[in-house]
């Protein structure tokens, strides 16, 4: 349980003109940018200059929908995105100590490659990079890849028999695929290079390693092609409303993004993670827990609602998300952050409701109210990711082995 | 008055891993670090090169059963340094190798149409196929592809993608914040693919880009490779080093542009090629033969020579004479995980006419492989290298080239700051960048639209 005075972490969610579907309408957004490099460039200079933690990028292998699982023809929303690994890699060499989380679906990418993207992305930008896991149980998602056959599965299905199914299925790829990008990141000791000239060696074989991984729906080889990141592991998170991926959060992530509607909610879903965390033998280890909320903030009491307000009546209906919904200002949200802090949250993850309004009211607002408070930093104190999450760069898994089988051949 | 002077194109290529770069050098830097890519690409930039090219891997190479340690080894993911690189660079095209047989055309192509919004339209794509089980161990395919259907995987991947690219016209987002129309239509990016190898369909995800499709490049030399290249590609890199045969395969491969409806500048032919430079021509080739000392240790001589051979040397002297055993025929065992490798004619062929030329001249089993694989193509003063690269476009045995320097970061450097200059007072390459995006460079018009999908092709959809 953190201290009361504990310092929390902070994480942007950036999508497209900001998270309320007519959030591309207001006067300062930039609904025609949103493909270009210089508007994810704007707004993660400003989440740095706010000293956040973090930005994740969203992404999926489908045009964006108003449908959680099938696509829609609406035209009054923001449609079209960019791959957000690539974003992430675009911003790298423009920013300096901010972490950056693209999202990428594990269900129907090749692990190996998905591997290599993210050790380049922590190359790139010297240690900063993560990666948050997704599973598509989309049919859509399925067909433009056509090499499964699509799940047929509606949202209200998801706790019978066939649903429950179907999400094992695609959490428990989920677990193998994060077992393989951690294995391959691993692949390579830190020290495989050794460019001796003498015997013209420029690496040493023994400090690569195959990770022969079998699972039931891929099996993978290796070593990497791509040595050891900065970071030796970047960071994997994943987003998490239910048992099966909060399952996978304890038993293979670092950070988790979390749904409470309430400091109670909060409390039961932590304790669900932290259980799931013992099981899996990882008590010792620092798992984040970040709480998402969706945000309107303003500094005038009232004017975040009306925003909102306004917002919802331009999209035709009162927005409602995964995510509980906050409008106040930044001081009544940072109440509400200690108070979920209370309950076991160890960060938060914030989904502007309009970009860059409300991004630059977390930075300008909620910053400095939480600095006032002494529970925020006043300046970047790491220089890699796990450095600003608090987390120890890992030994190498296979560095002790590899230690202990050449002490067993010079004993042999 | 002649026929006017055709302008050359040249790229950089980032050190491959193999022997070509010298890793031994004390001037030689990380193939990783990400300073070492910004290097070579801000010097092609200064240099107003065309575009940075940048290899792909997707399994350590093995010999004997081992990852094979004597060359660089390691690289990191084509896509994301690409990506990274267009922060760095404003005009300099960024081109990639990407697999079509380990990967999949919707995310192939949203990776290149992101790539391209990402560097305002300076994407390309180095289209090639494998078919080995040894690469296929690290992916979900796996396996093997039958050798006649990698070049119809990698057609039929290419029309897909190509499909993908043109499902957005580029006018279909309005984003008007007053009448809150963001899309023109309903359902922009709709596609639907069904062929042997790809059977796709839905709604593609990203809009279209500012080149509308990458640049697309074909690096292959069999009959296939020219045809395919004739038929989808807009540029060729090959390896055709010398003049005579540069000529021949340029004539080759533009004649065949006709029998597609392409005119003969709808295709560029752009050469991998090595150089050394000196300031005199007897300084630049004592580099050179020095970089070759470099590029072929005494156990690089025998693991290439064991190329070849198909059979473990390593008992052999490199500075003794060739092997008297003959190759062994049959499936390549020794090597895996080597383009090159595929490409060696006649192993007995091979054996036979090294024999002689080691007999003739004495030559040990290093002095041979340095002497036969390898050779820098162009050495001289700056002013004989642009002299000959001249002779090379003029002549048309080439469009232009793609250079490849052995030393990291710094091998472009002395040719950005010598034999450039000396182009540019020709007349023959450019002295600012005209235009903002590859195509621009390449003088490469805008893609033609769609094709209609043959429903010759089309196979599986109908059962």
């Amino acid at each position: 349980m953190p201290e009361p005075h504990a310092p929390l972490h902070l994480a942007v969610a950036l999508d497209g003109a900001g998270w309320h579907p007519a959030a591309w309408r207001e006067h300062d957004a930039r609904p025609a940018e949103l493909l270009t490099a210089r508007f994810w460039a704007d707004l993660v200079a400003e989440a740095e200059r706010g000293l956040l933690d973090l930005v994740t990028v969203e992404d999926s292998l489908s045009l964006q929908s108003a449908h959680p699982l099938e696509p829609d023809e609406r035209t009054d929303q923001v449609r079209g995105r960019l791959d957000a690994v690539l974003t992430a890699a675009r911003i790298a060499p423009l920013t300096r100590h901010i972490g950056l989380v693209p999202t990428a679906v594990v269900t129907h990418t090749e692990p190996f490659h998905l591997s290599k993207a993210i050790a380049t992305l922590d190359h790139v930008s010297t240690g900063r990079a993560g990666v948050r896991v997704k599973v598509s149980a989309r049919a859509d998602e399925a067909a433009h890849f056509g090499r499964r056959p699509a799940p047929e599965v509606r949202i209200e299905d998801f706790d019978t028999p066939v649903g429950l199914e179907l999400l094992a299925d695609l959490f428990g790829e989920a677990e193998d695929y994060v077992e393989v990008l951690r294995r391959l990141w691993d692949s390579w000791e830190d020290d495989a290079e050794i460019r001796d000239v003498a015997t013209g060696r420029f690496v040493d074989r023994d400090k690569l390693h195959h990770i022969d991984f079998e699972g039931r729906r891929f099996s993978v080889r290796g070593p990497s092609i791509t040595p050891r990141p900065p970071q030796g592991q970047p960071i994997v998170a994943a987003l998490a409303h239910r048992d099966e991926p909060y399952r996978l959060v304890g038993r293979s992530a670092d950070l988790g993004f979390v749904t409470p509607r309430d400091a109670a909610d909060a409390r039961r879903i932590v304790a669900g993670i932290r259980a799931a965390q013992a099981a899996a033998g990882r008590a010792e280890e620092t798992v984040h827990i970040f709480g998402d909320l969706l945000v309107f903030l303003d500094e005038d009491p009232g004017a975040a609602a009306e925003c909102k307000a306004r917002l919802d009546r331009r999209a035709g209906a009162v927005y409602t998300g995964d995510a509980r919904v906050f409008t106040g200002t930044p001081a009544e949200l940072a109440d509400l952050l200690q108070e979920w802090q209370a309950a076991g949250l160890t960060g938060f993850r914030l989904r502007p409701g309009a970009l860059p309004y409300d991004l630059e009211q977390i930075t300008r607002g909620l910053v400095p109210e939480l600095q006032r408070r002494g529970i925020f930093r006043t300046a970047y104190e790491a220089s890699t990711l796990r450095g600003l999450l608090g987390l120890p760069r890992p030994a190498n898994r296979y560095a002790t082995a590899g230690a202990v089988g050449a002490t067993a051949a010079a004993l042999a | 008055m002649s026929k006017p002077l055709k302008q050359i194109h040249l790229a950089a290529h980032f050190p491959g891993v193999n022997n070509t770069t010298v890793w031994s050098d004390p001037a030689a830097g990380s193939h990783i670090d990400f300073q070492s890519f910004v290097h070579l690409a801000q010097t092609a930039e200064r240099a107003r090169f065309d575009f940075l090219f940048l290899a792909e891997g997707l399994r350590l190479r093995e010999q004997n059963g081992e990852i094979y340690d004597l060359d660089v080894v390691g690289r990191p993911d084509t896509f994301t340094v690409l990506a990274a690189l267009a922060a760095v660079t404003d005009r300099l095209g960024l081109a990639g190798t990407i697999n079509s047989t380990f990967n999949e055309p919707y995310e192939v192509a949203r990776q290149f149409a992101s790539l391209d919004h990402l560097s305002a339209g300076r994407a390309a794509w180095n289209v090639v196929t494998s078919w080995d089980a040894f690469t296929g161990e690290n992916f979900r395919r796996g396996g093997f592809l039958a050798q006649q259907d990698r070049y119809e995987r990698a057609r039929q991947f290419l029309a897909a993608a190509a499909e993908l690219f043109d499902s957005w016209r580029g006018d279909e987002i309005v984003a008007d914040q007053e009448s809150g129309v963001f899309l023109r239509e309903p359902d922009p990016g709709r596609f639907d693919h069904h062929v042997r190898q790809f059977d796709i369909s839905g709604r593609f995800d990203v809009p279209r880009s500012p080149q509308g499709r990458p640049v697309i490049f074909q690096a292959g030399d069999s009959e296939e490779g020219r045809e395919f290249a004739a038929e989808a590609a807009d540029a060729i890199f090959t390896r055709h080093g010398t003049l005579e045969a540069g000529r021949a395969f340029y004539a080759d491969v533009k004649g065949r542009l006709a029998r597609h409806g392409r005119s003969r500048d709808e295709l560029k032919i752009l050469p991998g090629v090595t150089f050394v430079l000196g300031d005199t021509d007897a300084e630049a080739r004592e580099r050179a033969a020095l970089i070759r000392r470099q590029q072929v240790s005494g156990q690089t001589a025998i693991r290439l020579l064991e190329q070849v051979w198909n059979r473990d040397l390593s008992a052999y002297d490199p500075d003794g004479p060739l092997p008297e055993v003959d190759p062994l025929l049959g499936e390549h065992t020794v090597a895996q995980g080597r383009a090159s490798v595929r490409m060696h004619r006649d192993p007995l062929a091979v054996a036979a006419e090294w024999r002689a030329l080691a007999e003739a001249g004495n030559l040990s089993i290093r002095e041979l492989v340095i002497e036969t694989t390898g050779r820098q193509n162009f050495i001289g003063t700056p002013a004989r290298v642009a002299e000959t690269l001249n002779e090379f476009v003029q002549t048309d045995a080439a469009d232009g080239f793609i250079l490849v320097p052995h030393l990291t970061p710094g091998g472009l450097d002395e040719f950005a700051d010598t034999v450039v200059p000396l182009l540019q007072e020709r007349g023959v390459f450019r002295t600012e960048y005209q235009g903002g995006t590859l195509r621009d460079h390449l003088g490469l018009a805008a893609p033609r639209a769609a094709r209609a999908t043959a429903p010759a092709v089309s196979g599986r959809a109908a059962n």
